[in-house]
């Protein structure tokens, strides 16, 4: 006879509340850890899909994830005159708010190297990928930007032609993929006040005299029609992304361009322990320290709950010693609606979790280890919560049942 | 009575005394009490409230071990002073019966359950164990209330399984404190009839502690206790 079964059977409705508020902090304890995966995943993930092998930097920054980086248009060509180097890319990396229909919208917006890189590795789940150098736009569903969509940025607008799903910046803003010439015009939008100021500026130091003896050519530019002087510096890269050819070593082509003294290479891996060892580390702690909080919470909780039910049975189990039951007997009742609160606790979380943790604004990731992780620390503080009531249990005198 | 002088014995106190606390506080509950009791015999135990009857009682049903003195049961030591010499709890299964004047049944089992229990836990199969408790439970008359919950039954009838619990593994020894309580006139006389009855079919020696003057003549012998001093009644 299953008495653990009968008692709780008895007692269904409150033991399916206990259970179900077992569940419930059992699954916020599961999304702390899902949380932590995708602030990790979301972190790591452009870096891990874009595919490069190298990237090149401004020196002695840390870009360009986690600190800005800045180098010139024409690094991608030095770049791509290394020995061993396939294809050296633009990378355009920058994130912007803006409002639409009363909300604000942010976008962390990628410049992709076209007509290299048109986006084709890009996981799409509706439309198609860019065809054409401005005006077009790949966009995460987070951003809710349907296929077809339009919308204005600086003084251009551009269409959704496609959707990716899961690409979401450190930060939790969705990526939006144009070409790195509309991702500039984007970061870099100047009004038009703002280029002529800037001309007139120009004009002004070129009339200096001493710059002129420095600068012989500046009074023949600044003589000549100012549409043919740029009006500002060309926009800048955040990066350069960098694939090899296939049997190049990643140290050689590291070494070559690690020379050059105005910029800094990272490898792949290199990309990655930068963030998680920098802006993703601290958010990690937090979510590992509430995490750790939140079982210890569980576990006391249910040993409180595991106490209350074995005092409202102490009457049974000191009649239970009284007709001769042996102290196996009444430690399997604990232990097993212990093991029976944690194990239904444990699929509740994990089921509702299943239905809830989608809904949540930023990416929450069950994975399999995680799951039997947990699992196991519902086990462990399962039979740790039930000592305390085991400890009443044995306490307690046949004599009680007279009383 | 079906006991003699030949019959053995199948309880024995010798000088039981039971003390609480100590010094100034000091309350003797019980002292020397002494009783033999064949097997196949009834005993009353008679006496005013605090006389002692039930310290007696938890005594020698090994719940309330004693000060000092001894207890015997089927001519085994079990008990001297606070010293068990046996596992008192499989003791306890194995060869005592107890029925209280509250039932106390297990509040989350159902009647049949109650009296299975004490089968299964004494090592019978599940389906023995399930024929039997309806027999017991049929021949108390509470068959038909055989699923039901304590709190679905009326004083009477769960006192009744608890008599069943009780005669369930064949006890040597049978204690009941005042278990007629709970029951009518006729009811109550027809618990103590069975409670001989089971005394002599099974050889047990039956301890019943009671006030229900109208049942005396079942018992085969009338013990009295006052003050903590057990002694036949002259």
């Amino acid at each position: 006879m299953n008495l653990a079964l009968k008692d709780i059977r008895h007692n269904m409705g409150r033991f399916t509340l206990t259970t179900v508020g077992v569940g419930l902090l059992l699954m916020v304890v599961m999304g702390m850890g899902g949380i932590y995966r995708g602030v990790i995943e979301d972190a790591t993930l452009l870096i891990d899909r874009v595919g490069s092998d190298l990237w090149v930097v401004q020196r002695s920054t840390r870009g360009p994830f986690a600190e800005i980086s800045r180098v010139p248009p024409n690094l991608v060509h030095r770049v791509q005159a290394v020995p061993g180097v396939r294809t050296a890319r633009e990378f355009v990396y920058h994130t912007i708010q803006r409002e639409r229909a009363g909300k604000p919208l942010r976008i962390a917006v990628m410049g992709l190297s076209w007509s290299i890189d048109k986006g084709e590795w890009l996981p799409l789940t509706a439309g198609r990928h860019l065809s054409q150098n401005h005006f077009e736009m790949i966009a995460d569903e987070s951003l809710r930007l349907p296929v077809g969509t339009q919308i204005d940025l600086g003084k251009e607008t551009y269409t959704i032609v496609g959707t990716t799903k899961n690409l979401i910046s450190s930060n939790g803003d969705g990526i939006a993929f144009v070409t790195v010439q509309d991702a500039q015009a984007i970061q870099f939008d100047v009004p038009g006040e703002a280029v002529r100021l800037e001309r007139a500026s120009r004009e002004s130091r070129g009339e200096e005299f001493e710059a002129a003896m420095k600068q012989p050519a500046l009074l023949d530019n600044a003589g000549r029609p100012t549409g043919e002087l740029p009006a500002v510096a060309r926009p800048q890269l955040s990066a350069v992304m960098v694939t090899l050819e296939p049997g190049a070593h990643v140290s050689d082509v590291k070494q070559i361009i690690a020379g050059w003294s105005d910029v800094s290479v990272y490898t792949q891996d290199g990309q990655r322990q930068l963030l998680l060892r920098g802006s993703v580390e601290k958010i990690k702690a937090q979510i590992g320290l509430f995490r750790v909080l939140l079982t210890i919470i569980a576990a006391i909780i249910m040993a409180l709950i595991l106490y209350t039910l074995t005092l409202d049975k102490i009457h049974s189990i000191a009649l239970l010693k009284l007709i001769g039951a042996p102290n196996s007997v009444i430690l399997g009742l604990i232990m097993q609606q212990a093991l029976l609160l944690g194990g239904i606790g444990f699929g509740i979380a994990y089921l509702l979790g299943q239905q809830v943790f989608p809904l949540f604004p930023r990416r929450v990731i069950i994975t399999n280890e995680d799951v039997f992780q947990l699992a196991l620390i519902v086990l462990g503080i399962s039979i740790a919560s039930s000592i305390l009531g085991i400890w009443k249990a044995m306490r307690v005198s046949p004599n009680e049942a007279l009383s | 009575m079906n006991a003699t002088q030949d019959t053995p014995f199948a309880i024995e106190t010798e000088r039981l005394t039971k003390v609480y606390g100590s010094g100034n506080t000091e309350v003797v509950a019980m002292k020397d009490a002494t009783m033999k009791v064949r097997q196949g015999e009834v005993v009353a135990l008679l006496g005013p409230s605090g006389s002692g009857k039930s310290t007696f009682l938890t005594a020698v049903g090994l719940i309330n071990p004693p000060t000092s003195g001894r207890v015997i049961i089927r001519g085994q030591l079990v008990l001297d002073g606070q010293v068990a010499k046996t596992n008192l709890r499989t003791f306890r299964r194995q060869h005592i019966g107890f029925i209280f004047q509250k039932s106390n049944l297990i509040p989350f089992l159902s009647a049949e359950e109650n009296v299975r229990i004490a089968m299964e836990l004494n090592g019978d199969s599940r389906r023995a164990a399930a024929k039997r408790s309806m027999e017991l439970l049929d021949y108390l008359g509470v068959a038909d209330r055989a699923k039901n919950l304590p709190s679905m039954l009326s004083g009477g009838q769960q006192q009744r399984v608890a008599v069943a619990r009780a005669l369930a593994n064949r006890p040597s020894v049978i204690l009941a404190d005042e278990p007629t309580a709970a029951l009518d006139s006729h009811r109550g006389r027809q618990v103590m009839e069975l409670f001989a009855q089971v005394a002599h079919e099974q050889r047990a020696g039956v301890i019943v502690v009671t006030h229900d003057q109208r049942s005396l003549d079942v018992f085969d012998t009338r013990y009295e206790m006052e003050d903590g001093r057990l002694f036949l009644p002259s």
